[in-house]
């Protein structure tokens, strides 16, 4: 599989060195070139520098082959609206989101984003241990 | 009309003093607390401190009676999604988003957002109109229609002078409306009107035709 990622973090870093060891094509795109210190050395994808938001790089980052998008940078509204010029403008068929923000998670996922609020998720895991 | 402005930025803050003086009904929202405290001692109590994206924030200025709600702040991404929460979950009717990247129009437009200014372009509109060499330029955009309203000059050296307008291969959505003469006598062409040199020419076109258009008009 093509998949593009969208933000060096944590989760995308981990993220796209899981896929590329697993042999799937991966670019990975950030607006700060220290961040792409987080991959491992063995990571044989293309990272490259730039906004998510400029369809311009994403073309640069292959998005018209892609078969998967991920949104994960630290900003809720960079993520929706990279992941809606992947699903809207590039057709991609498979486009996956993180949304911080829970109430902005609920709106996008009834527009057809399929998007994810850690927020939500974790709180939700952290009640269960609690719990249990 | 009540209109609701995310970002109280410089531009925030002159066009929300211009909707006062038309007698608007006008709010702001402004994330940074110090831009809060100047707009509401310049402007009176019009602006309230909150991240213009939170349906929460929307919620409480009211935003379910907005006649219009227009984002201006530094970021396209937030403008964008400023004006989709408005749009979607409030029902705003008119939705009006500024961007920086001019390739943004076509994203914002597609993704339901009313009307987009770009500050790029409209400067890049102003040079086009006031740097005479240029070969194309846009007077006007009809927005809901998808054309375009261009003028052309015609340069002594192009393969078109002497033709007639039916001797031009003219792009099917490309109409020419106006000619202007060197001596400025305006006429409306028919198909038997004769390119001059140096006429100015007035065209209605498609986006999508207006390279076509050029290239009939003064060759390649």
């Amino acid at each position: 599989m093509k998949v593009v990622i969208m933000g060096c973090g944590r989760v995308g870093a981990q993220l796209a060195a899981l896929l590329d060891s697993e042999g799937h094509k991966v670019a990975i795109l950030d607006t700060d070139d220290y961040s792409f210190q987080r991959l491992p050395s063995a990571f044989s994808g293309t990272a490259l520098l730039g906004n998510g938001t400029d369809e311009d790089i994403l073309k640069r980052a292959g998005i018209e082959e892609a078969d998967v998008f991920v949104a994960v940078t630290q900003g809720d509204n960079r993520n929706v609206m990279a992941a809606q010029i992947a699903k809207h403008m590039f057709n991609v068929p498979k486009v996956i989101c993180r949304i911080y923000d829970p109430l902005r998670r609920e709106l996008y996922s009834t527009l057809g984003l399929e998007a994810f609020s850690p927020t939500t998720i974790f709180a939700q895991i952290l009640k269960e241990k609690i719990e249990s | 009309m009540y209109i609701i402005i995310i970002g109280g930025g410089e531009i925030g803050y002159y066009l929300s003093k211009a909707l006062l003086d038309e007698g608007h009904e006008i709010l702001v929202l402004e994330k940074n607390s110090a831009r809060n405290e100047f707009i509401c001692s310049e402007l009176g109590s019009i602006c309230i401190q909150g991240d213009g994206c939170e349906a929460a924030t929307l919620e409480a200025a009211g935003t379910g009676r907005a006649d219009m709600l227009i984002a201006v702040t530094g970021d396209d991404e937030d403008n964008l999604v400023a004006c989709q929460v408005a749009k979607y979950k409030f029902n705003v009717p008119r939705t009006i988003a500024r961007i920086k990247n001019p390739k943004n129009e076509a994203i914002f437009k597609k993704l339901g957002i009313d009307v987009t200014v770009s500050s790029t372009n409209v400067i890049l509109e102003n040079i086009e109109e006031e740097v005479p060499t240029h070969p194309l330029t846009h007077l006007l955009t009809i927005r809901d229609k998808g054309l375009e309203i261009i003028e052309i000059k015609i340069p002594p050296e192009s393969a078109t002078v002497g033709k007639t307008v039916k001797e031009l291969s003219l792009p099917s959505e490309s109409i020419l409306s106006l000619i202007i003469s060197e001596e400025r006598k305006p006429r409306v062409p028919t198909a038997l009107t004769v390119i001059q040199a140096e006429d100015q020419i007035i065209a209605v076109t498609s986006p999508e035709s207006e390279e076509a258009l050029r290239i009939a008009l003064r060759g390649a």
